[in-house]
């Protein structure tokens, strides 16, 4: 067979059909790799609320809702419950201000506003330096681990702004990016609890961790 | 040229990363680690041996005026494909290489080979083609990545081989990525001469 000449008829003609074919060819291909898309997307999800929430017994991907932080900004909540009383929640949230680009974290919280877990979702920091934020705050190691603190006596913050959480060595812009995130978190859960109307024996707790995170803040200081 | 010639001329004579110097900004871009590396490569494999493949078949339908939107079109299908498939069932991988599968349409190797060989050859060589030049992509791509990961946190596919404070943090950022290419490639080269 000859090679087609190059006239306006048959360059119009190939190259609509190559584009249509290419279009049937991808149309398959997306019919039957959207639904384990989706599925892996949300097995992802909910695998991380089960690692950053205490047990539960509900589905909290459908019980998720939205909630305002203090920015004004909104996150998305999973509440899990156990024989339908609340445990905890699992917080997705974010920062802007990372090194190179946006962190996404999910972080859960137990009733009294204590972290459980959390769980770094997304994130474009820097390879070996940044990037080690996914072990570092839950590593018990001086003051790196920010499991089991609370929120409620205020926000985390990195020792060189005056907090008592230990930045990842030379990387202080991620560690603040990602204890950032994790504030957020907390005020939107905070918030939400204020309008769901919270019981009031939260106060009692909320004084007994303050107590903990004192604690460990003078270990901390002993350990240096 | 037999078919097995054309397989060894894209791994050694005419490595893509070595010697042609082509598709630098995923070779510079995806080499973080031993694994990241491979996987480009063989994504960018896949998409070499199908759009060698569907271009040899086209080449006498396509007019010489619109061969590269025409090849443009084939090759981002072929990308597509992999790209959803990858995001469906291998998605811990698609989140590491993520941005840089699109890129497989625009990386020059895969439009060079459909220009320079698929369009001027039957199926079958061109298959072997692909495949050679894609193995060769490959295989670059998975030494640099081994020795950047190496050289950088002291692990070789995420097996610790030495400590991590002995590695070298500039090796995993894109610095390390242009010093260790331009010794691979001087040694390489070296290799090629004797």
């Amino acid at each position: 067979m000859e090679k087609l000449k190059s006239s306006l008829l048959n360059m119009l003609l190939s190259l609509t059909i190559v584009c249509v074919c290419a279009g049937g060819i991808l149309a398959t291909v997306n019919m039957y790799t959207s639904a384990p898309i989706t599925l892996a997307k949300a097995a992802a999800l909910e695998t991380a609320i089960k690692n950053v929430t205490p047990p539960y017994d509900n589905n909290p991907l459908e019980e998720a809702y939205n909630a305002i932080t203090s920015a004004g900004d909104s996150l998305t909540i999973y509440p899990a419950t156990m024989g339908g009383k609340p445990v905890g929640v699992a917080v997705e949230s974010n920062s802007k201000n990372g090194f190179s680009g946006e962190i996404r974290v999910i972080v859960g919280f137990d009733t009294e506003g204590t972290i459980v877990n959390y769980s770094v979702l997304e994130h474009a920091e820097t390879p070996g330096l940044g990037s080690k934020m996914e072990e570092w705050f839950r590593t018990e190691k001086n003051n790196q681990s920010v499991i089991g603190r609370s929120l409620s006596s205020g926000n985390l913050s990195v020792n060189k702004d005056g907090g008592d959480v230990d930045a990842i060595t030379a990387s202080t812009i991620s560690s603040r990016a990602f204890l950032e995130s994790i504030n957020r978190a907390y005020s939107a859960y905070k918030g939400t609890d204020a309008t769901t109307g919270a019981t009031s024996n939260t106060t009692a707790t909320d004084a007994n961790s303050e107590a903990t995170v004192l604690e460990e803040a003078k270990e901390g200081g002993e350990n240096e | 040229m037999s078919n097995w010639k054309t397989l060894t001329n894209g791994l050694i004579k005419e490595n893509p990363v070595f010697v042609l110097l082509l598709g630098m900004c995923p070779t510079l871009g995806t080499t973080s680690s031993a694994i990241n590396g491979m996987s480009m490569g063989l994504a960018t494999m896949f998409v070499l041996i199908c759009s060698n493949a569907a271009i040899s078949l086209l080449k006498k339908l396509i007019p010489d005026q619109v061969r590269i939107p025409a090849y443009i079109v084939v090759i981002a299908t072929f990308v597509t494909v992999v790209q959803m498939c990858m995001e469906a069932y291998l998605p811990a991988l698609y989140a590491s290489l993520g941005l840089f599968i699109p890129l497989i349409v625009v990386n020059c190797i895969v439009l060079g080979r459909a220009e320079a060989f698929a369009a001027k050859n039957n199926v079958i060589p061109s298959i072997f083609d692909g495949l050679g030049i894609g193995l060769g992509f490959t295989l670059a791509l998975t030494l640099l990545g081994a020795l950047r990961e190496l050289l950088g946190t002291g692990k070789l596919f995420s097996f610790t081989l030495m400590p991590e404070e002995y590695g070298a943090l500039v090796f995993v950022l894109a610095p390390g990525a242009f010093i260790a290419l331009g010794y691979l490639i001087a040694i390489v080269n070296k290799l090629r001469k004797e």
